[in-house]
């Protein structure tokens, strides 16, 4: 499978160019653009691990492309991310968010089935990979 | 002799038995400063023939507020002056002989908090049946700060929405389930999953979709919730689909909801036909429930469409920010149903902002504060396909619900290759427009160069090509944007 989080999972993988023009665009609206990766795909995992903290007063997307190169460095088997915050009254939150990295092997998620009284279904989803501990997933 | 238009202020004049013009009661006071805290109504006006637009313009004052067709000495029991509505403004519609923008203030104390029953029995009860008026219809409204704080506003609001479903930068995509009628829960179902499996976010049940002889609602919310979980599995992302919760009782309704919430859907739906009182209640519980409250607009045409007569749609958008739903329809521009874009613009602005400038331009008359209620989400939805993205990203923005029904479940290739057409057609399109393309000039050869990679989408744009619903519009503003108007 393919993971379709973020802004352009539809799309083939990004370029270093694609994500520079991406991440520049984010830093001409005033957001701060930040790293992040995970071995824990879960559509609820909302906290991947901070690749140090969003990058506040860079006026230069080469930086964040540079940041996202160290990451693979350390972490290319795993999904690295590009977010933008944007810390305007009323919104304070998550602008954009866009997958610059995948592991080889993408082995998905399972439906995990709790059947109950009157035909209700309780329902987990539960990434393949999790069943390994973190450090050894995804190899 | 009286001055038909002048206050009577001479108490014995004013209150001798008998009937008095209502300009003369005190309902026209054209040297009136509206205070910060006044609800604000501004009514287009049509008297009857030989009806003058000053008495015309008091009568709706008086019938809205405290008169009624003669005088009454109980008045002088009542700080009278105070419930008085004062109509303070009258204006001749550019371009439209006989009709009048009337501007009617009215004192907060008229009103209970936190009610759009209360608010709705008195500015469109009784008034719209006045004999005196050929028409009326209410454009616009300001709601002072001091009013919008009573109500608790959007359940969601677009930002934790888009925290839920963990969905940034991009607009949400969905389609409204085909056939609306006549599908046993489990071929839904299978329309459901094929949706979201293919790259939208949402499907959706029409709005007369609750528990038919065909498809009872049980059915349907099981199998639905069957296939949002295996397409949430097979993608890894969030997804919902709006369970319509309509139905003919409050305790009904609460039932279904409970029931949605207990299988786990991320968000209800419920029809405006339900009412004020029960879409509040609906709010409430959404609120207290963490569930995302979309609304359907079914039945506003039937008030909202003509220019001469009921309430414009800018007000119905008004008044269900503050009544607390998270979604609601409010045109697409390109689509098959009504709105043209500056109109549109003003919809989408009152959904969407913080502050409402007035725009004339775009038919809204008053500056608004939302006093940071939470913001609703536009959906657009209604005759709109995959080759139209680069308009509708340029008109709509980010922030907005693009719902392809036909444009999903239409497509030659099945919906699932219909979904995932207007997925790469999206985010092809933000993908460009980041990047600083001009997507309203380039956008077809954005989407032709993703059609690329992409077979679905390249049969997509070969089905519908360049579709468009090209009709003149019933509800365009009043003025054009100038320099002096817009400034």
């Amino acid at each position: 499978m393919r993971l379709r989080q973020g802004q352009f999972s539809f799309l083939p993988d990004l370029t270093d160019d694609d994500i520079r023009a991406q991440a520049q665009y984010a830093i001409d609206q005033g957001w701060a653009v930040s790293v992040e990766y995970t071995d824990d795909p879960h559509p609820r995992n909302t906290y991947w691990e901070m690749w140090g903290h969003p990058m506040f007063d860079n006026p230069d997307a080469a930086a964040v492309v540079f940041e996202v190169n160290e990451c693979r460095k350390e972490h290319g088997g795993k999904y690295i991310r590009v977010i933008a915050f944007d810390s305007t009254a009323g919104w304070e939150s998550i602008r954009m968010s866009f997958i610059v990295n995948r592991p080889a092997d993408e082995p998905g998620f399972r439906v995990v089935r709790q059947e109950g009284e009157g035909r209700i279904v309780r329902y987990t989803i539960e990434s393949y990979a999790v069943r390994e501990p973190e450090g050894r997933r995804y190899a | 002799m009286l001055d038909n238009a002048k206050t009577v202020t001479d108490a014995k004049k004013r209150y001798s038995a008998g009937v008095m013009k209502y300009a003369q009661m005190g309902y026209w006071e054209p040297d009136y400063t509206p205070s910060d805290t006044d609800i604000i109504a501004l009514f287009r006006i049509t008297p009857q023939d030989g009806v003058d637009e000053i008495e015309a313009a008091a009568a709706v004052a008086g019938e809205s507020s405290t008169a009624t067709w003669t005088v009454v000495w109980t008045d002088r029991l009542t700080a009278c002056d105070k419930y008085r509505a004062k109509a303070y403004r009258v204006d001749p519609v550019p371009n439209s002989p006989g009709e009048f923008f009337a501007y009617i203030a009215y004192d907060l104390d008229l009103f209970e908090p936190g009610s759009i029953a209360n608010l709705t029995a008195s500015i469109i009860g009784n008034v719209f049946g006045f004999k005196p008026l050929k028409a009326l219809r209410l454009e616009d409204m300001r709601l002072p700060v001091a009013y919008v704080k009573t109500f608790q506003g959007p359940a969601t609001g677009i930002v934790v929405e888009r925290e839920r479903l963990n969905a940034y930068g991009r607009p949400l995509l969905g389609a409204t389930v085909k056939p609306k009628l006549g599908l046993s829960g489990r071929n839904y179902g299978r329309v459901v999953y094929e949706a979201l499996k293919g790259g939208l976010d949402f499907t959706k049940d029409d709005e007369n979709i609750n528990s038919q002889p065909f498809m009872h609602w049980r059915d349907r919310f099981l199998y639905c919730m069957e296939a949002v979980n295996r397409a949430s599995a097979a993608t890894g992302e969030v997804k919902g689909t709006y369970l319509n919760i309509t139905a003919g009782t409050m305790e009904e309704m609460y039932a279904r909801a409970e029931f949605a919430k207990s299988l786990g859907s991320v968000i209800i739906m419920i029809d405006l036909v339900i009412g004020y009182t029960a879409i509040q209640s609906m709010a409430k519980w959404a609120r207290d429930n963490d569930m995302i409250l979309h609304l359907h607009r079914a039945g506003h045409s039937t008030y909202t469409r003509q220019r001469s007569h009921g309430v414009s749609f800018r007000v119905i958008a008004k008044w269900m920010r503050l009544a607390g739903v998270d979604h609601l329809h409010a045109g697409t521009v390109v689509g098959k149903l009504e709105g043209d874009p500056a109109t549109t613009k003003g919809y989408y602005d009152i959904f969407r902002e913080e502050y409402n400038p007035m725009a004339l331009e775009n038919g809204v008359f008053f500056d608004q504060d939302w006093a940071s209620l939470n913001k609703m989400m536009p959906v657009a939805s209604g005759g709109i396909h995959a080759g139209q993205m680069h308009q509708l990203l340029t008109y709509l923005g980010e922030d907005v619900v693009l719902q392809f029904g036909g444009g999903t479940i239409g497509h030659p290739h099945g919906i699932e290759a219909g979904a995932t057409a207007n997925r790469v057609a999206l985010e092809a399109m933000v993908f460009a427009r980041n990047a600083g393309r001009d997507i309203w000039n380039e956008g077809s050869d954005i989407l032709r160069d993703a059609a690329q990679t992409c077979t679905p989408l390249k049969q997509a744009l070969e089905t519908w090509k360049d579709v468009t619903f090209d009709y003149a519009s019933t509800d365009a503003p009043d003025f054009a944007p100038t320099p002096e108007v817009s400034a």
